[in-house]
């Protein structure tokens, strides 16, 4: 088994407006839900709106903090899956049925294995 | 050193590399320590059979030697994160090998490895770029300067592009599998669409000074035959093998001794390869009867109308626009509506051709697809308005990006202005 993080991205601008985002509620439960039952599901959150991030980083010794995101971009990270499949090709599957699939879009990254000591 | 043994290692390596390779992938679930350890056995082979003879199964020598070359490697290299875990699986194969007497695999798993292998290199998880690559090095055993030289790249990008696509593979764990029957008419055709852009790219060539690179098109026939002879029922890949035969066919006939573009019409038809056309045929023929049609079966079909007529005024036109317009209602396509115009004007006249051609010259999406305007042109000539062909072959050159084709075009303009 292979651990993958998916990563849920959503249009920043043209996307779903907020009624649209609150009736879509029993979507992502109903496919959390599903995640759930499979066996798959290791962790998964969705993630307060980006005017809400603090951006943090050390600098010649001194900590500088930064209101907003690491970068403005047309996309910006909801949340994220982190999931337990055999291969990419199961992730993929789990992947095309997140509710923001359809608006959005959703990046699958392996979870990095180190080697063992 | 003998002739004879070396002769052997050859034949091995064409015959045996990708059935060995294939298994090997499986077995070791890495690619690239198996294709190391494939090509330190061919090695190692050169020696050992000069010395020994040639073994009883050059492809179960192969195998052995190739798996404990990936043994010792796996010993030595502590950075794989699951050693441990492979070494004991190698080591039960091994221990399974010696009691078998030697005896690898069942025909129907070295079929279905190289099936594996086919729709890993071809996952639509890798870019269409790096499909292609690996297709042509994994299967095909092109080198990594050979690929590099097709595609007029350097050898160290097409080396990293091969190594980021073998990363990906081992990273994200994208299976090593024959895929299900519910999937497999989509993946399918990814792979199909992998060996008919490398045979594309080798007969139109799209940039540089030679108009055909041979070696890419007998590279995809090769391995299109390779895909027909582990799935021999199915008829798209049939109807593949079949269509890029019936082009190949004409090989001889498209560029003359001055390495000119020679259009179709003005073929020299004696020169047409009828071996490859008698196949693609038949290979055609065998497909039709399963009454699944699907796209390469129509082009095939096309091609086949072409390749068996005796001049350009015997071709069926008429049949020929007939096909197109079955293709254009499957996956409609501009490119195809410009090919139907071409046939059209053949099969009833210029004004019909063009009628079809007018709303793709209005909507100016293909404003510089080149075929849009040789199309314009043909059927502007034919029409009698030589004035408008003539500068309708000018945009033509102007967009083609192959310098050969780009000089017929302009001889063809001057001659008309």
């Amino acid at each position: 088994m292979s651990q993958y993080m998916m990563l849920i991205y959503t249009p920043n601008e043209g996307g779903p407006t907020p009624e649209e985002l609150q009736a879509m509620h029993p979507h992502w439960n109903a496919y959390t839900q599903s995640l759930s039952d499979a066996g798959v599901l290791v962790a998964g959150d969705a993630l307060e709106g980006i005017d809400t991030a603090t951006t943090v980083r050390e600098r010649g010794g001194e900590t500088v903090l930064t209101d907003g995101p690491f970068a403005e971009t047309k996309e910006i990270l909801g949340g994220y899956y982190l999931i337990d499949v055999p291969d990419l090709d199961a992730a993929l599957k789990w992947a095309a049925q997140v509710p923001n699939a359809p608006y959005g879009s959703i990046e699958i990254r392996p979870v990095m294995v180190f080697p063992e000591q | 050193m003998s002739a004879a043994s070396t002769a052997a290692v050859e034949a091995a390596f064409r015959r045996e590399r990708v059935a060995v390779l294939a298994t090997l992938i499986r077995q070791l679930g890495d690619f690239q320590l198996a294709e190391d350890a494939v090509q330190e056995a061919f090695a190692a082979a050169i020696v050992a059979w000069e010395r020994d003879g040639v073994p009883a199964s050059p492809a179960a020598w192969i195998t052995v030697t190739a798996r404990r070359r990936a043994i010792d490697r796996l010993r030595r290299d502590r950075t794989l994160a699951d050693r441990i875990e492979r070494l004991k699986v190698l080591a039960e194969r091994e221990a399974a090998t010696a009691e078998a007497d030697g005896l690898e695999e069942e025909p129907s798993a070295v079929v279905d490895d190289q099936l594996r292998l086919i729709f890993t290199c071809c996952h639509p998880a890798l870019a269409m770029q790096a499909r292609v690559a690996l297709t042509l090095r994994t299967l095909g055993g092109l080198s990594t300067g050979e690929i590099a030289r097709a595609f007029l790249i350097s050898e160290t990008t097409m080396a990293q592009r091969l190594v980021r696509a073998k990363r990906k593979i081992a990273a994200a764990h994208i299976p090593y599998r024959v895929p299900a029957d519910e999937e497999l008419p989509d993946l399918l055709g990814g792979v199909l669409a992998v060996l008919y852009l490398i045979f594309n790219e080798g007969w139109f060539a799209s940039a540089g000074d030679r108009l055909v690179r041979g070696e890419l098109c007998a590279e995809a026939i090769r391995l299109g035959r390779l895909l027909h002879g582990l799935m021999p029922d199915d008829p798209e890949v049939a109807g593949l093998l079949a269509l890029m035969l019936l082009h190949d066919s004409r090989r001889a006939a498209r560029v003359d001794e001055h390495g000119k573009l020679v259009l179709l019409d003005d073929q020299d038809r004696s020169l047409w390869d009828r071996g490859r056309i008698r196949e693609g045929e038949r290979l055609l023929e065998d497909a039709m009867r399963r009454r699944r049609p699907g796209l390469y079966q129509l082009q095939a079909a096309i091609s086949a109308l072409h390749a068996t007529a005796a001049s350009p005024q015997d071709t069926d036109h008429a049949q020929i626009a007939a096909l197109y317009g079955e293709l254009a209602r499957r996956a409609p396509s501009p490119v195809v509506e410009v090919n139907r115009a071409v046939a059209l004007g053949r099969a009833e006249g210029a004004e019909a051709g063009l009628e079809v051609l007018e709303p793709l010259l209005r909507a100016g999406k293909l404003e510089s697809y080149a075929p849009l305007h040789v199309a314009h042109a043909d059927l502007l000539e034919r029409a009698g308005e030589m004035a408008r062909a003539a500068r309708a072959y000018e945009c033509a050159a102007s967009c083609a990006e192959n310098s050969v084709v780009r000089a017929e075009l302009q001889r063809r303009a001057a001659a008309l202005g």
